[in-house]
């Protein structure tokens, strides 16, 4: 029954939370937006809770997930992925800062830039914005322009920064002291945020555990827990270090340059996480009903049903996917067109063609797993545990809920972070081919694509195309890693506990 | 020629390591000389089959290891060999066959290709000689049209054919040691007859030497000379054959025969060993039989006995044959060993009958082409009648393929009839639908052949065993439902605590139970028993039969027992009725049919079993060829290809039934004159 208690405390913390959040959100002085994609997400986020709370309850959900958080390098994924997981939820909270009162009207006016708090956080980095290009922690234009001097006279050179560098006199001397000194600094600080993380932590495992905190110390430095903590700790020591060496750094430098519109690539990189998350994690939300559904309706009751849901797949499997979504994006993009009263602001229209491209990409990526789930279906039907229920009379829809739908969940599971980075990846190209995301919207694919005349011009301009691979490579490799962890502790093939099958 | 050709010696085989090693094999030793045939007996999980791949090297790398021992061919450490020379060893010096023959075939090869491999490998041959050897081969082991058979894939070869296609590879190499690793347990009894005769006449020809591992006391006492009994990773008795059977001398093996079901035991309950196999994970201190074993005392728990070697050249590893030791028995418990013969009175019900099964009929269509046009159909069960009795068991018996699992389904209506009827207590279930055949659900139920599959694994005992009685309603409260869980569990003897556990957690007897126990949740009149233990070991079959057999006299159950195991049919049954080819071609008591079996099928079936007895070596000819195809049966009599008695009149008309007394009937154009 402590269980019970424990669920009990947890639901009323979380509605009391939410409740103050309410009451907090509703004294400050912005308006909230939720668009589509916030909301969606937002529900996944809550469904993922909820599915974590049920699975701590039976045995049979919560083994697989210990033999993932057992896994070291699926570990160092996790903390990587939550990371931008971070970054992408802080940019999904939008809201429209007021105008200052000019006409005096008894209506207090919205500016029409929605921004996320990301956008907020990061305002000096958003609003530190050239004339052009600049080259990572440059002070100087990375163009020549004609300049008036005070005397009248007109020369040709690489004018100052406006506010990369621009607190320095004399940048050539200075800028690589200035650098050094301030990682040097940021490494300070970040070495003592870990030490309270650290310290933090161990208390509260100590506490777990019923041991002491110095002795749970130990256990967690020599890798004596079950939980790879130590390396969980290494993992976040860089992730901080990282952090904070590149938030200081941000505020005095564009550590990756600038764009033609002289914008921060860094942040618009950053920006570009909350698409990729997006489109990874929506889209599969949206074929997971068309492929559950018709998967194991073919396999469990075939004939005329399965017949159907096989003529429908082949066929649309059949269609280039990139045709389909052409079309889809193209009619969408004449929809909205010729219907602009429908948004209020460009962020929403921006957004409306993200969350259709996430729905485009569901429709035309449901037939691989769908196809799976049939396969197993047509296994499990024919076990022993299934025509025993037959034989009890338990009706259809029960049988598949209660004997196939569980024993078929690590399929999706494992699918599901597979197609996961295979999505992000699919994005990119998409928007380098021009029927991706809104142009206006920052994505990686966006940023390769107008790569591709910066790579052309003279000298060449290379930072935003390796912005976008690092933060691409890095959030893909991770995703990566964490499918081949989950796939391993929940593939009953896999399992490690193979003993049995040896014998 | 009786110098030995393997010596083993200390052999350990541990699997894992750290905390959780298994020590599967720990410590055998034997030696098994030339032209002998040597059986290694036990369990499964016992380690035999660790045993064999240890000295063939072939155990999966890195999880298992041999940590000590040796294993010399004629001198030569198998274990210490580079792995070049030991390719030399396997396939040329020990071949090996193994228990699924289905497997172990690769099936994009021709046989003929697959045996030529072996042979170009080990004896260098090529072209026209490999051609030559390659028939010659496929002759000795007994394969008719060899030319043809040589250029056919697996998938055209039925199951006794691709054994014997295994052991003609095995044979190419001319291997001095042969290890059959479970050759025929996969097989149907007329079968594995056939393949256990090729054995011994192939042995007999060739003067090589057998290792033969298997858990059927049967077949040790048909094929072996030597006999080495395994329990928990060690040999605890080792014996000539005809020593052994006539006086088995460890507990443990007396066990095993007296948990061997047979008609002599029909009233009384079968003998049982308490308890499961120990876990192989642990260190084991004292005897590890002591905490199953009825002779054990103290010292067994303290002292781990060692292996002794009698005058006559018997070894065992027990106390009670150590003078020395069992000097310091307790005489009390000395005395309590006499067993308790635990008397089963067989009820006679009066006999009202509670299902009538006539001319039921299942056939699949076969479809085919673009528009699925039906092009035949499987007579999978093709027309069989009879009656079950309240608390009365049926026992349906054939050989797979047969129809009797596809019977069992239909009567319960899991797999609708094609024709025929089915009377369960006055209705007819065939003419029932949706919502009036689930409310008479209840009242049939099936118990399944694999005990690993038969249950969810997501779902707890409790919610398996509480399922069929939500969905019909049987109990309506929760409290109650619970309640009879527990009832339950108690009455299949598990324990009440064990139900908030998951299925894995169970051994297969245990498993079994709780299946038991679910068909029993919504108080049935008639169980199909499909296999129950064909899956198990011979000491927890005797559990399972002893458990259906009280359940049957204190509920009043009918069974419905498909199976192939004659046996279990002996000790279990009233009535009998053989299968053979969707039809039932003999039905009567057990009495009748098994003493004095009528049909030729019935008869070569019953003289294919193998007794435990190798005084009984018989010599029969074993039932020549396979099953023919249920698809396009033979005109006339289904048996009349394979039938020793066949005349012409079997080739064009299926033989009617015969009454020979009250209740033993038979199709047989034998019989049709004694008709009373």
């Amino acid at each position: 029954m402590a269980t019970k208690k424990i669920i009990g405390r947890t639901a009323l913390a979380l509605a009391s939370a939410s409740v103050l959040l309410v009451f907090a959100v509703s004294f400050l002085p912005v308006r909230f937006v939720v668009l589509w994609t916030d909301a969606l997400i937002f529900i996944l986020c809550a469904m993922c809770v909820g599915f974590a709370a049920y699975a701590s309850q039976h045995e049979h959900l919560r083994a697989p997930w210990r033999e993932v958080a057992r896994d070291r390098v699926g570990v160092v994924a996790v903390v990587f992925l939550s990371a931008y997981l971070v970054i992408g939820l802080l940019d999904s909270v939008h809201f429209r800062m007021p105008l200052p009162d000019v006409k005096q009207s008894t209506e207090q006016q919205y500016s029409n830039d929605v921004l996320s708090v990301l956008d907020w956080m990061a305002t000096p980095v958003r609003e530190g914005v050239e004339k052009s290009y600049s080259a990572p922690f440059a002070a100087h234009l990375y163009v020549k322009e004609t300049v008036d001097l005070p005397d009248g006279s007109k020369v040709r050179l690489y004018p100052r920064l406006q506010h990369g560098g621009a607190h320095l006199n004399n940048p050539e001397q200075e800028r690589s002291g200035d650098i050094l000194n301030t990682s040097l600094l940021s490494v300070i600080e970040g070495v003592v945020v870990w030490a309270v993380f650290t310290a933090l932590l161990i208390s509260w495992l100590a506490r777990r555990h019923h041991r002491s905190v110095s002795e749970m110390f130990g256990l967690v430095m020599r890798g004596r827990t079950e939980i790879p903590w130590h390396v969980i700790l290494l993992t976040t020591a860089i992730l901080i270090l990282l952090a904070i060496l590149v938030v200081n750094l941000s505020g005095k430098y564009h550590i990756f340059g600038t764009d033609k519109v002289g914008q921060d690539t860094f942040y618009q990189t950053l920006k570009s996480i909350r698409t990729g998350l997006v489109i990874g994690t929506l889209t599969t939300l949206v074929m997971l009903p068309f492929a559950i559904l018709a998967g194991i309706a073919a396999g469990y009751f075939r004939g005329l049903a399965d017949d159907v849901i096989q003529y429908v797949y082949t066929t649309l499997s059949s269609i280039p996917g990139v045709l389909l979504i052409a079309a889809a994006i193209l009619m969408l993009q004449v929809y909205m067109a010729t219907h602009p009263e429908l948004f209020e602001t460009a962020a929403a229209r921006a957004d409306l063609r993200l969350l259709f491209l996430c729905i485009i990409l569901g429709v035309t990526s449901w037939t691989g797993l769908c196809r799976l789930l049939r396969g197993e279906a047509m296994k499990l039907r024919e076990m022993d545990y299934i025509q025993a229920a037959v034989a009890f009379g338990v009706g259809h829809f029960k049988i598949i809920g209660r004997h196939i739908l569980p024993n078929v969940m690590h399929i999706v599971l494992i699918s599901i972070v597979l197609d996961f980075s295979a999505l992000v990846l699919a994005e990119a190209v998409l928007s380098y081919v021009g029927v991706g995301v809104d142009p206006t919207m920052n994505s990686w694919g966006n940023m390769i694509n107008s790569a591709r005349l910066e790579m052309a011009r003279e000298p060449i301009v290379w930072w935003p195309l390796l912005a976008a691979f690092i933060f691409m490579f890095v959030l893909v490799l991770s995703a990566n890693l964490f499918a081949d962890a989950v796939r391993d502790a929940f593939d009953p093939r896999l399992r490690r506990s193979g003993l049995r099958a040896c014998l | 020629m009786t110098d030995t050709l393997l010596q083993v010696e200390n052999l350990k085989t541990w699997f894992g390591t750290g905390t959780g090693t298994v020590r599967a094999v720990d410590g055998v030793s034997f030696e098994i000389k030339r032209g002998e045939t040597f059986a290694l007996l036990g369990e499964s999980g016992c380690g035999k089959s660790v045993t064999s791949l240890s000295i063939m090297r072939l155990l999966s790398q890195p999880a298992g290891q041999v940590v000590d021992g040796r294993a010399l061919l004629e001198g030569q450490d198998l274990l210490r060999l580079p792995e070049v020379k030991m390719r030399d060893v396997r396939g040329g010096r020990i071949a090996m066959i193994f228990q699924e023959p289905m497997t172990s075939l690769n099936p994009v090869l021709t046989v003929g290709e697959q045996i030529c491999e072996s042979l170009r490998r080990h004896r260098g041959l090529k072209g026209e000689k490999a051609q030559a050897a390659l028939l010659e081969l496929l002759d000795a082991v007994g394969i008719p049209d060899p030319r043809q058979r040589a250029l056919e894939y697996p998938h055209q070869l039925s199951g006794g054919m691709k054994q014997r296609i295994m052991i003609s590879i095995a044979l190419a190499g001319e291997p001095e040691l042969l290890i059959a690793d479970e050759p025929t347990t996969a097989l149907d009894v007329t079968i594995q007859a056939q393949i256990l005769e090729l054995l011994r006449t192939l042995q007999k020809e060739r003067g090589m030497s057998i290792m033969l591992i298997t858990h059927d006391l049967g077949v040790v006492a048909e094929l072996a000379d030597r006999v080495a009994v395994m329990y928990a990773g060690q040999i605890v008795e080792q014996a000539s054959v005809r020593e052994f059977f006539n006086a088995p001398q460890h507990p443990y093996s007396r066990k095993l025969f007296d948990s061997l079901p047979d008609i002599n035991k029909r009233k009384s309950k079968l003998a049982i060993i308490a308890g499961s196999v120990p876990n192989l994970g642990q260190e084991f201190k004292g005897c590890r039989f002591a905490d199953r074993c009825e002779f054990a005392w103290q010292t067994c728990r303290d002292v781990e006995p060692v292996w002794q070697i009698s005058n006559e050249g018997r070894g065992i590893r027990c106390h009670l044959y150590d003078a020395q030791l069992l000097s310091g028995r307790p005489v009390s418990q000395a005395a309590s060993v006499a067993v308790e013969e635990d008397v089963v009175p067989e009820k006679e019900n009066q006999q009202i009958s509670l299902l009538e099964i006539n001319d039921l009929k299942v056939h699949y269509p076969i479809h085919k082409g673009l528009f699925k046009r039906r092009v035949g159909q499987v007579h999978a069960v093709d027309g069989i009648s009879f009656n079950i009795e309240t608390g009365r068991t049926l026992a349906l018996v054939g050989e797979s393929g047969c129809g009797k699992t596809t019977a069992g389904k239909a009567i319960l209506q899991l797999i609708r009839p094609t024709a025929g009827t089915v009377y369960f207590q006055g209705t007819n279930l065939n003419d029932l639908r949706g919502e009036s055949l689930r409310k008479r659900r209840a009242d049939f139920q099936i118990i399944f052949q694999d005990p690993y599959s038969s249950m969810n694994p997501r779902m707890r005992v409790a919610d398996i065993i509480e399922e069929g009685m939500t969905a019909l309603g049987v109990e309506v409260s929760r409290q109650s439902r619970q309640a009879r869980v527990d009832e339950l569990l108690t009455q299949v003897g598990l324990s009440p605590s064990m139900k908030y556990r998951y299925p894995h957690e169970f051994s297969g007897g245990q498993r079994q139970r709780i299946c038991i126990a679910r068909a029993l949740a919504v108080n049935p009149k008639l169980i199909v028993c499909d296999e129950p233990t064909s899956a198990l070991d011979v000491s927890v079959q005797a559990q399972i039969l002893n458990l259906l057999k009280r359940l049957q006299d204190e509920l009043g159950l009918s069974y419905l027992f498909i199976t192939h195991n004659l046996s279990v049919v002996a000790y279990l049954a009233h009535e009998v009725a053989v299968m053979y080819l969707g039809r039932i071609v003999e039905r009567g008591t057990v009495e009748e049919v098994l003493q004095n079996p009528r049909h030729p099928y019935t008869q070569a079936l019953l003289a294919a079993v193998p007794v435990p007895d190798p005084d009984s070596r018989r010599e029969i000819s074993p039932l020549k060829g396979d099953m023919p195809s249920p698809i396009h049966p033979p005109a006339g009599c289904h048996f009349h290809p394979r039938c020793p008695h066949a005349m012409p009149i079997c080739n064009d008309i299926y033989p009617g039934e015969t009454v020979l007394s009250d209740k033993h009937r038979v199709h047989c154009h034998l019989y049709q004159d004694l008709a009373r």
